[in-house]
């Protein structure tokens, strides 16, 4: 069961945090938004990716597991 | 040591004006760095998690010193403040209007601390909204201080009083003029208030606190006035 | 396959069929008996249609409602927009725990659609079969017809057909309307949702997908109006009637909105497959030599005159130009007007329809805009071109909806289709047409108040 990032638009309102704390997956486009791989984590990457996610004010970042995923 | 801690002022009473004077410092610097996080301030050596990280711990450490700060009041003999008196405003017998709005700023505290830290489970918008007295619980703090403090008279505690209500009224401004004028009614508000509370700071200090006989018109107890004549000298003169 | 297309509002061109239950699988279908004024009463639906089968107690396999099976065999897809297996839809709904409920998206938030209102209008006892017919497959006891609040003879219409079905009590689920603003995301399933329950008409992020919680917490099927429609003659005539017209990979037929330089246009009814050609010879020839289509809606695509000529209406066929069917949305635009003025027109008014809510499509779309416009006037970068391209590439799937994506599918099929006239255009400023009236219209209002927390870029 894997688990992926994924960000709640809605929320986000670009503090950028998470980049900072997972530059491997997590880029800011040119007004600050994050860009967001949304592949499977590797093991190694786990601790930052939930990291970044309680890093969040708004809880915009998002630790899922692919059972959760909305289609 | 032990000669003057006989016929001195006790240890709590060093204590609780120093925890007190501390507390301020370290309230002012989190309401600061709260005003830099939301403002997304940042550089290369001080990232954003970094700040932010900074505003949340320099607040903890704050509630820390306001506990301490609480625990020595109660615990120094001089002053009859008991514990109930650190979360219920006004109902003590020592400058019972004065401590009730550290009273009201402490639970003010409590109920952004314990939201900040169940922060996971309760919305974002929720969240916030608690999170805004802060604003208030600071000027209420200030005043406690002012009020109750018997420091205030001196030169250094003042300054560092002035000084911390120069960093929020620079903070405040910082926060308001984001986003400029939406949300034109809460903005100006915010300035309104800011500029009335330093306003009567200004007209209230000199014949406030800073005037004559402030301990007995401030309420303190009787019995605790006849030690001096004058209210609260700079060394401690309410024994 | 044959080009079969079907004209509606010509009344000098076609005879009512009313009598004929369509055993051989022709068009029209959806449109048949449709009257020349007005809407249909209940008793013509029957006599044409034949009464909706009644309710079944027999499940298939898995549990479920035969009906549900049908649908799925039938291969029906969405007509809203998006395309979504119908039958995978239903499953959903009917898997999920909960009293379900059924609403009926005739929101129409697209400016060129007129389908779903004129269908709602003249053939309300077929949208309402369907939706009664869905409602008993989802195990729903509630409908809710959701009409645009600037379509009042849609929703009268509905309210017509509702009280004449009450009288002699054909349906078992209670039906009540609901009126939707125009804003062009608010026929969105969330958005709609949203605006059920007290909200305004904007999407929201999912999961909770709607077929989960959705009104008052509910499982929600959120179907378009022509799909309900299908869903009741698929339910009456079974998926290998169904299967007679169109292709393998689209069967049945659709409703399209043909505007722009034919001399009739209006709602047309086509089988999935039926060549352009066909559909403009149904509506009595083009007007002059098109200059380009936008298929889909505008959130679709653009295709340029050169390809005109082998363009053929279902996804599979149009795929190849970077478009689908979408919601059913055919607009030719003529030889005088201006490709780049309209898509200049179009972009900035879908940048500002967007809900406001997340980052990359409130500045995205506002950029994307701007740098057309800035070709259009003849005041671009040298690089226009290639920054819109990066944009809408930065923009798809960064929002809470399809919106930003819609017009990334815009831009980039418009940098396609008229490469030399925006490189004219960027070159020369604005050209003669551009002074020319809109073709592609625009409604003055509908558009939204955005929420004052997000419009700021953080770098």
């Amino acid at each position: 069961m894997s688990q992926r990032l994924r960000v709640n638009p809605i929320s986000c309102e670009a503090h950028g945090m998470c980049a900072e704390l997972l530059p491997e997956r997590i880029s800011l486009d040119e007004w600050g938004y994050p860009i967001v791989n949304e592949e499977p984590l590797p093991p190694a990457l786990l601790d930052h990716a939930r990291r970044a996610a309680q890093a969040c004010p708004t809880f915009a970042l998002l630790l899922t597991r692919d059972r959760d995923r909305g289609s | 040591m032990t000669p003057i801690l006989a016929t001195g002022p006790s240890l709590y009473w060093y204590l609780t004006r120093s925890t007190g004077a501390v507390a301020l410092l370290l309230l002012t610097a989190a309401v600061v760095l709260g005003v830099v996080d939301v403002r997304r301030w940042s550089t290369p050596n001080w990232p954003r998690f970094m700040v932010d990280a900074l505003h949340r711990k320099v607040a903890l450490l704050a509630m820390i010193f306001l506990a301490l700060h609480i625990i020595t009041s109660v615990l120094d003999t001089f002053a009859p403040i008991s514990p109930i008196d650190a979360v219920v405003p006004f109902a003590g017998s020592y400058r019972p209007f004065w401590l009730g709005l550290g009273a009201i700023a402490f639970d003010l505290l409590i109920a952004v601390t314990i939201t900040s830290l169940l922060r996971q489970r309760m919305g974002y918008a929720s969240w916030r909204a608690v999170h805004w007295l802060t604003y208030a619980s600071w000027p209420i703090a200030l005043l406690h201080g002012f009020g109750t403090g018997s420091d205030v008279r001196t030169t250094w505690l003042l300054a560092l009083s002035i000084a911390c209500l120069l960093a929020v009224l620079a903070a405040v401004a910082v926060r308001v003029a984001d986003g400029w004028p939406q949300t034109l009614g809460c903005r100006g508000a915010a300035l309104g208030g800011a500029g009335a509370f330093s306003l009567f700071l200004l007209l209230w200090l000199p014949s406030g606190p800073l005037g004559s006989e402030w301990a007995r018109r401030s309420g303190t107890p009787s019995s605790l006035l006849g030690h001096s004549a004058t209210a609260g000298g700079s060394h401690g003169s309410r024994r | 396959m044959s080009d079969e297309t079907l004209l509606i509002d010509a009344p000098a061109a076609w005879e009512s069929e009313i009598g004929d239950p369509q055993p051989h699988g022709t068009l029209p279908r959806l449109l048949a008996g449709i009257p020349a004024h007005g809407p249909m009463s209940l008793e013509d639906h029957l006599a044409v249609h034949g009464p909706a089968p009644a309710s079944t107690r027999r499940r298939g396999r898995r549990g479920e409602s035969p009906l549900i099976e049908q649908i799925a065999q039938a291969g029906l897809r969405g007509h809203g927009g998006a395309g979504f297996p119908t039958a995978t839809k239903l499953r959903a709904v009917a898997d999920s725990r909960g009293r379900a409920i059924v609403v009926v998206n005739a929101a129409e938030g697209e400016p060129a659609s007129l389908k779903d209102r004129t269908l709602l209008h003249a053939l309300p006892h077929l949208v309402l079969d369907g939706a009664q017919l869905a409602a008993e497959a989802v195990g729903a006891d509630e409908l809710i017809v959701c009409v645009c609040e600037s379509a009042p003879a849609s929703s009268d219409s509905a309210t017509m057909a509702i009280a004449e079905r009450r009288g002699l009590s054909v349906d078992s689920a209670r039906i009540h309307i609901a009126a939707v603003p125009g804003n062009y995301v608010a026929g969105q399933e969330s958005a709609l949702v949203n605006h059920l329950n007290g909200g305004p008409a904007i999407p929201t992020f999912t999961p909770p997908m709607v077929f989960q919680q959705g009104v008052r917490r509910r499982p929600t099927l959120v179907a378009n109006a022509e799909t309900l429609a299908h869903l009741a003659l698929i339910a009456r005539h079974g998926p290998e009637w169904f299967r007679q017209l169109g292709i393998p990979s689209q069967p049945g037929s659709a409703l399209v909105t043909l505007s722009g330089a034919v001399a009739h246009p209006g709602v047309y009814e086509i089988e999935h497959g039926a060549s352009l050609h066909s559909l403009t010879d149904a509506a009595g020839g083009t007007l002059g030599d098109p200059r380009a289509l936008l298929v889909g809606g505008y959130g679709g695509s653009w295709i340029g005159r050169e390809l005109l000529r082998g363009v053929a209406l279902s996804d599979e066929h149009l795929a190849p130009h970077a478009a689908s069917l979408g919601a059913g949305v055919i607009a030719l635009l003529s030889e005088n007007a201006c490709p780049v003025a309209e898509t200049a027109r179009v972009t900035r008014w879908l940048s500002e329809q967007s809900a406001g809510q997340c980052g990359p499509c409130v500045h995205g779309l506002d950029s994307i805009a701007s740098s057309v416009e800035e070709i259009a006037g003849g005041i671009a970068q040298a690089d226009a071109t290639q920054r819109i391209a990066r944009l809408a590439t930065l923009v798809r799937r960064r929002g809470a909806c399809g919106h930003p994506d819609g017009v990334a599918r815009l831009v980039t099929t418009a940098l396609d289709a008229f490469g030399p006239e925006l490189a004219d255009h960027a070159r020369h400023g604005p050209c003669e047409d551009c002074a020319r009236p809109a073709q592609l219209p625009l409604p003055a209002d509908g558009r939204l108040d955005r929420p004052s927390h997000k419009p700021v870029s953080w770098r």
